[in-house]
């Protein structure tokens, strides 16, 4: 009899007030948030179990039926990027750098003379839509071959020309970041063509990530800068990339 | 009311499983419309179509006249839904703050909270499975060739709200609640999967049974639908059979029957 008037009570109180009662897990670093994000690392260990090295779907030319839908940055508005583009990427260089023995500065005429991979994938963007695409790249594992990383490495992290935000200390640049599990994927590649075209500006020129088996914040565009490191602690706000620092899952595999 | 004898009808686990799935669907459901409300459209095929139309159901908000208005299309049929849909409180969103959680629009919050209670949720689906195969639970629940013998009766009954109170259940109670445990639940965790692009690549035949990415998506939608439209008549068939009686034995387990006089 109690019970249920308490129960009828708390739930007419939880009716009542909207659900604003919740409202604190957007706070960063809050208990309610930890909580509830503690599901992460199970849905990563769970998904990582399952899936092993298999590969993303792939589909066929029949399923491209509309152009890739930009989303995030579609145009960097930085000196250096759009000088850059204004000269149609020639003096590009993508820099290979941190735990490895041979730092890399790759030129776009560099990374298309390496083997190819083309694959037609579907992006999945966390709002919700999906959007198919054939997409040209080098192996992204190719490149970190021959930057040879060292034995302490344990991610790929990502550095890109467009700023998202500008913060009181200035401009916030998008940054991603990876696994070596991901990074050595087959599919996962740094793509220069998309839909049998070169990589338009609005998604991601001249150089973007492709991680088919997460969703599309993973994979970064205008990328100029690829830094392998054995914490991510240092960056950002420390979660691993621009949209983990801010609630995001750093694994995006859902 | 009815006068006959208490009996213990519903287990422990049988209880606890009830209360977890409970919590778990309110906050599935409400951290749903808030991931929902980034992007509020539904529509058939692996992708969004964005150059084509392969939407059955979108939620938006749009200037007439200098009059914002919220506006829902379902089958290429428009209906004014401001104040509710598109529209609430002066912003331009598709379900309102008081349906999502959190109330204020926050997709990476939403999207934690939700992933959070479908493990709870599928954890309690197979702790429940298995202890109901057990203890005979399971069997109580699918009807038999005689159940469905007094279906037409039992629905002459429910129609005018006569209930029988034994410590079976009967013959529409077990329809429906089999169909909430064998098909709708594992249809929402089957379909969530599918939009899982890590799970994709561990069982891409699952997206072919859906028809595709999107598909899976809206049937994810309507199947909350569905889970909706049985939580109202199960809160209906509980006001009507007897609340106290009834929330006795989900919460204590034990119940009041009719004392033998009717089956």
């Amino acid at each position: 009899m109690l019970d249920r008037r308490k129960l009828l009570l708390g739930s007419a109180a939880l009716a009542l007030s909207g659900c604003k009662v919740f409202d604190s897990a957007t706070d960063r670093d809050s208990a309610l948030r930890n909580l509830f994000a503690s599901h992460e690392g199970l849905t990563r260990a769970a998904q990582r179990a399952v899936i092993g090295d298999r590969l993303a779907p792939e589909f066929s030319e029949a399923d491209i039926r509309q152009g890739q839908r930009p989303n995030g940055s579609v145009n960097p508005d930085g000196a250096e990027y759009r000088r850059m583009a204004g000269t149609g990427f020639r003096d590009y260089r993508l820099t290979v750098t941190g735990l490895v023995d041979s730092p890399q500065s790759l030129s776009l005429a560099d990374l298309t003379a390496l083997p190819s991979r083309t694959q037609i994938t579907r992006h999945d963007c966390v709002e919700g839509w999906s959007c198919i695409a054939k997409w040209q790249g080098v192996p992204l594992g190719t490149v970190l071959k021959l930057a040879q990383p060292k034995l302490t490495a344990r991610y790929a992290v990502f550095q890109c020309f467009d700023a998202i935000e500008r913060s009181l200390s200035g401009e916030v640049f998008y940054y991603e970041s990876i696994d070596l599990i991901d990074a050595f994927h087959p599919q996962t590649i740094l793509a220069y063509a998309m839909n049998g075209a070169p990589l338009p500006v609005a998604n991601g020129a001249p150089l973007r990530l492709r991680v088919e088996r997460q969703l599309g914040y993973k994979m970064a565009k205008y990328v100029h800068t690829i830094e392998l490191v054995d914490s991510l602690a240092s960056l950002g706000f420390g979660k691993g990339s621009y949209w983990a620092d801010r609630g995001y899952e750093w694994y995006a595999g859902i | 009311m009815p006068e006959g004898p208490l009996i213990y009808r519903q287990r422990l686990t049988t209880r606890i499983t009830h209360w977890l799935w409970a919590v778990s669907l309110f906050f599935l459901m409400l951290t749903g419309l808030q991931i929902f409300n980034a992007f509020p459209s539904l529509h058939i095929g692996k992708e969004a179509g964005f150059d084509y139309d392969n939407a059955i159901l979108e939620i938006g908000a749009r200037e007439v006249g200098g009059e914002v208005q919220g506006v829902t299309r379902i089958l290429g049929a428009e209906f004014d839904t401001t104040g509710v849909l598109g529209l609430s409180d002066g912003e331009a969103r598709a379900f309102p703050a008081a349906l999502t959680i959190p109330s204020k629009t926050s997709l990476a919050t939403g999207r934690i909270i939700h992933f959070f209670f479908a493990w709870v949720l599928v954890g309690t689906l197979a702790v429940w499975l298995v202890a109901s195969a057990l203890n005979g639970h399971l069997r109580q629940l699918i009807p038999s060739r005689a159940d469905l013998r007094a279906l037409p009766r039992d629905i002459a009954d429910h129609a005018r709200l006569r209930f029988h109170h034994t410590g079976e259940y009967s013959v529409l109670q077990k329809l429906a609640y089999a169909s909430v445990l064998f098909v709708a639940l594992p249809l929402m965790i089957l379909t969530g999967l599918s939009m899982s692009p890590g799970f994709n690549a561990a069982a891409p035949w699952l997206l072919e049974v859906f028809g595709g990415r999107q598909t899976a998506r809206t049937i994810h939608f309507l199947t909350m639908v569905a889970l909706v439209g049985f939580f109202a008549v199960h809160m209906a068939m509980i006001l009507l059979a007897g609340p106290l009686n009834e929330m006795r034995s989900i919460l204590t387990g034990w119940y009041r029957t009719d004392g033998g006089k009717d089956a």
